[in-house]
């Protein structure tokens, strides 16, 4: 098992590398225009771009180039030209923002999702499975951009539930940081709550009907053993591959909408702003920051699905 | 006098209904089942052996099962028990051996702790003292390094050594009754015989009263007392192991057994075989079942026999069809010279 996580996060590495190679190759290689142009930004002076040229070694080598990136990137020397603020910074200020909104939605969606899955599995046909389909069938059609507005305006506006905007952090105030947390978190999650909770009733009726469940059933064990340690327990084992691919897509992307309607200031937020401001280092920087979370949490899905599989674990141990 | 019957099966029917129709996979078999004894069921695929297996342990309760007759074990009707006290009779009274070793136990849990998860369900032990137990099952069903392969997953285990697993579970709480549906057809056949050997000692030693079920009559020689015969839901023939053998009265039993392979004789070209496939529950021909595929039908056959004995010597071989006793013995003969001598097993024994 720890040769099989050393070698996953080896691999790991290998892809980071290959990431950031891509967005080198992506930002600074492909485009036809001076790369400095496009660092500086519109409207930029001669006097920035041309400081930006030798800042960066445009006249270096590729790989000479993508090495001065790279170290920029780790010293924190990556910055934007408009104001020159560093970006590295910038991000890992917003990182706690961004986890609290993507850790907060990612947990209420398990729960719920789960939740909801596990009880139409099983009262499948039943007038509970009908009502929890037609639920889950609504969250997944109803697209955030549309949701998010719709609860602020009713439940910020009009009702004065819940505060309409920016992040307080835990540490200020738990209390303060969830109120304000809650529609965002909600909005974020409940397209994934209909959708794992259909997942895993249809994972849930196909283990049903494996061998292995009757057996169970043959040994008198309790409906409840049944349904939870074998029925349960094998149907997550999907889930759990899914949930770790739109966990990290949740952080490097999805939350960038919802940070932006809610004014989270996160790291979606910051990439939300550098769009519109065309601003490319900040772009870099966050395309750098999504891949590792979601080469992370491949990495980690990876090791879960080894550890719930004995199948997937001794096969690799066997091999070696 | 043969003692009180330990379980006994009367007129069981069990129907589901589907979306074409109802299904009515059981249509009234009986038997009975004393301590030692071994009931083998036959039939092709569909008949319902399965159904009427699990059945007994309540498996096919489902909102669109119809399940009529009666099903005691010592005088207590398991059909009306609750679904509670049905569960604790389960693996503790009656154990149950599936077909398939390959995909009966949780891939993801080891073998030793799904067997200790079937004592615990029943008896407050420790896991340790639970362990210790399967420990000697896996010795008394012939796994070797027990003591290491209890920690084993099943996907460690050989096919024929997950069947053995299989059977230390199913005998894990010493059960009176044990159910064994088709515990050999998915494992070789050098395997075969050795699990067949094993579930004959277990059952002589223990006393255990078993239903065997399988499509194979070669296994029912090795261990069974009585046979029962089914096609489409209905026992076509029931009688003693001999009686099946030496004088098999139903066309379809005849065909079973000239499908056996026989090691006196030279192999023949092609097996013989039932000509046609079993045919649809949702659509069964007026009167006996087996007739489009009979090579002896005639005008009575429209009309279903019930099952009686018709023979004068044996009362309890009862069959379903409407020829003589002569007419059969005359057809059989040319049929293949089924049912004139006793098949090599049989005779050793
Ligand atoms: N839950 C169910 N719903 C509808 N039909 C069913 C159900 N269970 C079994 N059947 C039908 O009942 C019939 C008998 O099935 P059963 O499993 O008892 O056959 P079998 O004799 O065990 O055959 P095999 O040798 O293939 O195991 C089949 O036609 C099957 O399709
Ligand atoms: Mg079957």
């Amino acid at each position: 098992m720890t040769r099989f996580i050393v070698r996953r996060l080896v691999a790991m590495i290998g892809v980071l590398f290959a990431v950031s190679v891509i967005v080198f190759v992506v930002f600074m290689v492909l485009p036809k225009q001076n790369p400095a142009q496009t660092l500086a930004g519109k409207n930029a002076t001669p006097g920035l771009v041309k400081n930006i040229e030798e800042e960066w070694g445009f006249d270096d080598s590729l790989p000479v180039q993508y090495a001065t990136m790279m170290k920029k990137v780790f010293t924190g020397e990556l910055t934007s030209y408009k104001p020159r603020l560093p970006v590295d910074d910038r991000i890992i200020e917003g990182i706690p923002a961004t986890l609290s909104l993507a850790v907060g939605a990612a947990v209420i969606w398990l729960f719920f999702g789960l939740l909801l899955g596990y009880l139409s599995a099983i009262r499948a046909g039943g007038w509970l499975d009908r009502i929890l389909t037609g639920v889950s069938i609504a969250g997944i059609s109803i697209p955030v951009f549309l949701l998010a507005p719709v609860l602020l305006y009713f439940l910020s506006y009009k009702l004065e539930i819940f505060p309409n905007a920016q992040y307080v952090p835990f540490s200020e105030d738990p209390y303060e940081w969830a109120r304000h947390l809650i529609l965002p978190w909600f909005t974020l999650a409940l397209l994934s709550i209909g959708f794992y909770s259909r997942v895993l009733r249809s994972n849930m009726l196909d283990v049903m009907n494996e061998d292995y469940v009757r057996t169970a059933r043959a040994k008198g064990l309790s409906e409840r053993k049944v349904m939870t340690r074998h029925v349960l327990r094998n149907s997550l084992i999907p889930v759990i591959t899914l949930f770790g691919l739109d966990f990290g897509a949740t952080i490097a992307g999805t939350a960038i909408i919802t940070e932006a309607i809610f004014s989270i200031d996160g790291v979606g937020y910051y990439a939300a702003e550098a769009v519109k401001k065309f601003e490319l280092p900040p772009i870099m920087g966050v395309a750098l920051y999504g891949a590792f979370f979601v080469v992370l949490l491949n990495a980690l899905v990876d090791i879960a699905y080894a550890y719930l599989d004995p199948r997937v674990r001794l096969g690799e141990s066997a091999s070696e | 006098m043969s003692p009180a019957p330990l379980l006994s099966v009367s007129d069981l029917r069990v129907g589901f209904a589907t979306e074409e129709g109802v299904v009515q996979a059981v249509d009234g078999i009986s038997f009975d089942l004393r301590p030692g004894e071994v009931v083998a069921i036959v039939g092709e695929s569909g008949s319902g052996k399965s159904v009427t297996a699990q059945t007994i342990i309540g498996l096919t309760r489902a909102n669109n099962a119809r399940i009529e007759g009666s099903v005691k074990l010592e005088g207590e009707d398991l059909l009306s028990a609750s679904d509670s006290d049905l569960r604790r009779l389960r693996g503790d009274r009656i154990g149950m051996i599936f077909q398939d070793p390959m995909t009966s136990f949780n891939p993801v849990y080891r073998i030793g702790d799904q067997i200790v998860e079937a004592i615990r369900a029943h008896r407050e032990t420790s896991k340790s003292e639970g362990k210790r137990r399967v420990v000697e099952l896996f010795e008394a069903v012939g796994i070797p390094n027990a003591e290491r392969r209890v920690d084993d997953y099943p996907h460690e285990f050989s096919g024929g050594m997950r069947q053995r697993a299989m059977i230390a579970m199913a005998l894990a709480l010493e059960p009176e009754v044990l159910i064994a549906d088709e515990p050999t057809t998915a494992l070789d056949v050098t395997i075969q015989a050795q699990i067949l050997g094993l579930l004959e000692q277990l059952n002589r030693e223990r006393n255990l009263a078993t239903i065997l079920i399988t499509h194979d009559l070669g296994v029912v020689a090795e261990v069974a007392d009585r046979v029962l015969v089914m096609y489409a839901g209905k026992v076509v023939e029931e009688g003693t192991l001999d009686e099946i053998f030496y004088d098999p009265q139903h066309p379809y039993t005849w065909g079973l057994l000239g499908s056996l392979t026989r090691i006196d004789r030279p192999r023949p070209h092609r097996l013989p075989q039932i000509a046609g496939s079993p045919p649809s529950l949702l659509d069964l021909p007026d009167g006996c079942p087996f007739r489009p595929r009979c090579p002896h039908e005639f005008s009575k056959c429209p009309q279903y026999p019930g099952l009686e004995a018709r023979l004068p010597e044996a009362a309890d071989h009862r069959d379903r069809c409407w020829l003589t006793p002569e007419e059969k013995k005359a057809k059989r003969l040319v049929e293949g010279q089924i049912g004139l001598e006793p098949p090599p097993e049989v005779r050793q024994a």
